[in-house]
C-alpha cells in the first residue's frame, strides 16, 4: 500500500523507532518567539545543556511587540522584560534572532516562508499552534508546548506518537469572490473544533491546487482550529516557483536535487486516508463566524443561528453561551451586525496578497464613521513591499491606521486591543472570548470582507459595496 | 517530575465545552518569564463573575477538574497547564482533549484522563449534589472512583509510564544521542540553515 504525503515526511525523519515507545523524530527547523521560550531556555541553563543546533533554530519577536513607536523602548515593562529575555537567551545560546527594528522581524510564520526557510518535506516546529501554516509547502509543521521547545532546543528531536490522516478534498473551482479564508472557515464548521484531533489534514482537490502559496498558508494556518495539529498541501510548480531564488532556498546544483526530491512528496494513488471529507467548491461563499469558537460560523449571507438548531445538547448549550457573550439574537441577518473595530493582519491574513486584496476594496472609499480600522503587516518585509506599492497610502486615505509588523490585535498582548463589549471583524484566527482584549467580541472574516465591513460599518462583502453604488 | 500513581481529592464541575487555552489563561498573563505563579491567572476572565463555579466557596481546595468536551483547544501555551497546576489541580477529566494541551499536560505531570461523556455527566451531578465528594483517579488501574461510580479512563501507555516513573523526556532522549548524530550525518545537503 502506498503512503500519504504526511506519512512520507514522517518516515523520512525517524531517528529511532522502538516497540511501545513514540517515534523519535528529527526536527529540521525550530522557530522561536518571546512568549513560549523563556522557561525552556531556563530549563537548559538549569541542566547545563547547550542548544544542539542553533543553525536550525531561528528567533523573532512578534507576540508582544508594539506596532507603533517601535524605535522607542517597549512601554509595557513586562513585555519589555520578556523581549529582552529572548534577546539575552539568543545571545547566550547562539541562536540567530531578528529583533524589533530589523528588516527581517515579523510574525514567526510569515518570516520562515518569506526567507525560503520553510521547504517541502521538512519538519518544522514552534511554540505556537499556528505553526501548521508551514504545511502549505508540504512540510510537516506543528505547534508545541514549552517543555517540547526545551526538548527540541536540547536534542533537535521530539518523541511523537503517530497520527491518523484525513483528506480534505475541495472539488471544483472556487466561485468568484470566495477566498482561502472562506474555505478554511467552512472546513472548520464541517469538521468541528475537535474533529481533527489526532489527525494530520491534507488539503487536496482542484480548488486547492489553484491557490497561491500565500492562500495555501491561510488554509493550513487554521488547521489547528479544527483540532488538527498539522495540515499540509502537496508541493507543486506553484511551491517551487515561490521558493526559487529565495535566500534560504537551495541554490545551484542543490536546487535541482531538492526539486527532484520534492516531486516525490505527493500522496500515492493507492494510499488510504483514515478519513475523507469532501466539499463541493460550488457551495462555498464568503464565510464569517458568529460565536466564540471558530467552528461557530455561517455564510455571510445567512443569519445568526438559534441554539434550537443544534441536535447535540452540548452544542446547543455552547451556542446559548456564545450568543449571550456575543450579544447577538438568533435570526439576525449577519449583514445587519454593526462592528466597532476592523483588524487586518495576523499569521492567517497578514501577507502581501491579503493587504493587496484589502487595499483594492478600500481604494476610493472611506472607513465608516465610528469604526476603527487597523492594518498590521505580518512582517517588516510585507510592510516595505506594501509601501513600495503605495498600499499604505490607500489605507491611510481611507481612514485606516497603518502599523508596524507583529501579532498585534490577533491576541492583544501588546497595546492593540478591542475595547470591552466592542465588536470586531478580524482577519485573525480565533474568536474566543476575550481573545482580542477582555470582553471583546470577534467575528472572523477574510481580508476582503474585513475591508468591506470597515467601509459599511456592518458585516459586508465587496459585492455588497457594488450593490450600494448601484442602488 | 513528581511521580503520579493515585490521586484523591475533591472535584470542580466545569459545565462548558470548548474550554480554549485563552480561557484557561488569557494572553495578558503570558508575559511572565518564570514557570510558576500563574494561579491567579487561571480562568481569569470567568473568575471576575462571582457566580463562576470556581468562586463557589464549597469548591475551595479542589484538585480534580471535570470539564466538557474539547478541553484545551486553541493556543499551544503551556502556561495553561502551569496555571491549572499552580492553582492545585492534579487531574483533568474530559471526554475530548485538544492534542497540544494533552501533550503539554503529560510533560508537566498534569494527568488528562479521557472518560466517556456519560461519566462526565454522572460526575457533574454527583459533585454538584455533594461538593465534599472525594474523587479518586487511579493511574495504576486506569480507573476513576467516586461514591458508587467506578469508570475506566484512557491514557496513552507511554505517557502513563512516564507519569508513574516521574521521568524527564529530555534525559530519556539524550540516551539516544548516537542515533541523533547518525541521522544528522545523512541529512541531505540542501536542507536549509538559519545562519
Amino acid at each position: 500500500m502506498g503512503k500519504t504525503l504526511a506519512e512520507k515526511v514522517w518516515d523520512a525523519h525517524v531517528v529511532r523507532r522502538a516497540e511501545g515507545e513514540p517515534d523519535l523524530l528529527y526536527i529540521d527547523l525550530h522557530l522561536v518567539h518571546e512568549v513560549t521560550s523563556p522557561q525552556a531556555f531556563d530549563g537548559l541553563r538549569a541542566a547545563g545543556r547547550p542548544v544542539r543546533r542553533p543553525d536550525l533554530t531561528l528567533a523573532t519577536e512578534d507576540h508582544n511587540v508594539p506596532t507603533f513607536d517601535i524605535d522607542k523602548p517597549i512601554a509595557d515593562p513586562i513585555s519589555r522584560a520578556q523581549v529582552e529575555a529572548l534577546r539575552a537567551n539568543a545571545a547566550e545560546f547562539g541562536v540567530p534572532i531578528y529583533s524589533l527594528g530589523s528588516d527581517e522581524q515579523g510574525i514567526v510564520h510569515v518570516v520562515g516562508p518569506q526567507l525560503g526557510l520553510t521547504q517541502p518535506g521538512m519538519t518544522v516546529v514552534c511554540g505556537d499552534s499556528h505553526t501548521s501554516t508551514h504545511g502549505a509547502f508540504g512540510a510537516l509543521a506543528f505547534g508545541i508546548g514549552t517543555s517540547e521547545v526545551e526538548h527540541v532546543l536540547a536534542t533537535q528531536t521530539l518523541p511523537l506518537k503517530p497520527f491518523k490522516t484525513m483528506a480534505i478534498e475541495i472539488d471544483g473551482p472556487l466561485p468568484a469572490g470566495v477566498t482561502a479564508k472562506d474555505v478554511i472557515l467552512r472546513v472548520i464548521v464541517e469538521i468541528g473544533t475537535g474533529g481533527g484531533q489526532g489527525y494530520v489534514l491534507e488539503y487536496r482537490g482542484e480548488a486547492i491546487r489553484a491557490l497561491s502559496m500565500e492562500a495555501r498558508m491561510t488554509i493550513c494556518n487554521m488547521s489547528i482550529e479544527a483540532g488538527a495539529r498539522a495540515g499540509l498541501i502537496a508541493p507543486d510548480e506553484t511551491t517551487f516557483a515561490y521558493l526559487e531564488g529565495r535566500e534560504r532556498a537551495p541554490q545551484g546544483d542543490e536546487w535541482a536535487a531538492a526539486v527532484s526530491y520534492w516531486r516525490t512528496l505527493v500522496t500515492d494513488d493507492d494510499a488510504v486516508f483514515d478519513k475523507v471529507v469532501r466539499i463541493d467548491a460550488a457551495t462555498l461563499s464568503p464565510f464569517v463566524t458568529w460565536g466564540t469558537n471558530p467552528g461557530q460560523g455561517v455564510p455571510l449571507s445567512a443569519s445568526v443561528p438559534s441554539p434550537d438548531d443544534y441536535a447535540d445538547p452540548v452544542d446547543a448549550d455552547a451556542a446559548r453561551k456564545a450568543l449571550e457573550y456575543m450579544g447577538l439574537e438568533a435570526g439576525t441577518p449577519m449583514k445587519d451586525i454593526p462592528v466597532d473595530t476592523v483588524f487586518i493582519g495576523s499569521c492567517t491574513n497578514g501577507r502581501i496578497e491579503d493587504l493587496r486584496a484589502a487595499a483594492e476594496v478600500f481604494r476610493g472609499r472611506s472607513v465608516a464613521p465610528g469604526v476603527q480600522a487597523l492594518v498590521v503587516p505580518g512582517s517588516v518585509r510585507v510592510r516595505l513591499a506594501a509601501e513600495a506599492e503605495g498600499l499604505d497610502k490607500v489605507f491611510e486615505a481611507a481612514g485606516a491606521e497603518w502599523r508596524n509588523a507583529g501579532c498585534s490585535m490577533c491576541l492583544a498582548m501588546n497595546a492593540d486591543k478591542v475595547a470591552p463589549g466592542k465588536r470586531s471583524a478580524s482577519t485573525s484566527n480565533r474568536n474566543f472570548e476575550g481573545r482580542q482584549g477582555p470582553g471583546s467580541r470577534t467575528h472572523l472574516v477574510s481580508p476582503q470582507v474585513a475591508a468591506a465591513t470597515a467601509v459599511v460599518g456592518r458585516l459586508a462583502s465587496p459585492a455588497d459595496l457594488d450593490a450600494l453604488v448601484d442602488a | 517530575m513528581e511521580k503520579f500513581t493515585v490521586h484523591t481529592g475533591r472535584a470542580l464541575p466545569l459545565r462548558r465545552s470548548n474550554v480554549d487555552t485563552d480561557q484557561i489563561i488569557p494572553a495578558e498573563y503570558l508575559k511572565r518569564i518564570t514557570r510558576h505563579g500563574f494561579e491567579d491567572a487561571l480562568f481569569a476572565a470567568w473568575r471576575s463573575d462571582p457566580s463562576f463555579v470556581l468562586n463557589d466557596p464549597r469548591y475551595a481546595g479542589v484538585s480534580v477538574l471535570v470539564a466538557g468536551p474539547d478541553f484545551g483547544t486553541g493556543s499551544s501555551r503551556e502556561h495553561a497547564v502551569w496555571a491549572l497546576q499552580d492553582y492545585g489541580f492534579k487531574v483533568v477529566l474530559s471526554s475530548r482533549f485538544a492534542d497540544i494541551f494533552r501533550g503539554n499536560s503529560g510533560k508537566g505531570g498534569l494527568l488528562t484522563a479521557l472518560v466517556d461523556q456519560d461519566v462526565v455527566e454522572s460526575l457533574w451531578a454527583a459533585i454538584e449534589a455533594d461538593p465534599e465528594l472525594e474523587v479518586t483517579v487511579d493511574l495504576v488501574e486506569r480507573q476513576v472512583r467516586a461514591g458508587d461510580l467506578v469508570a475506566p479512563f484512557e491514557v496513552d501507555d507511554y505517557v502513563r509510564w512516564r507519569l508513574l516513573e516521574g521521568l524527564d523526556d529530555i534525559g530519556l532522549t539524550l540516551q539516544h544521542e548516537g542515533d541523533i548524530s547518525a541521522y544528522e550525518a545523512q541529512r541531505p545537503a540542501f536542507k536549509p540553515v538559519t545562519a
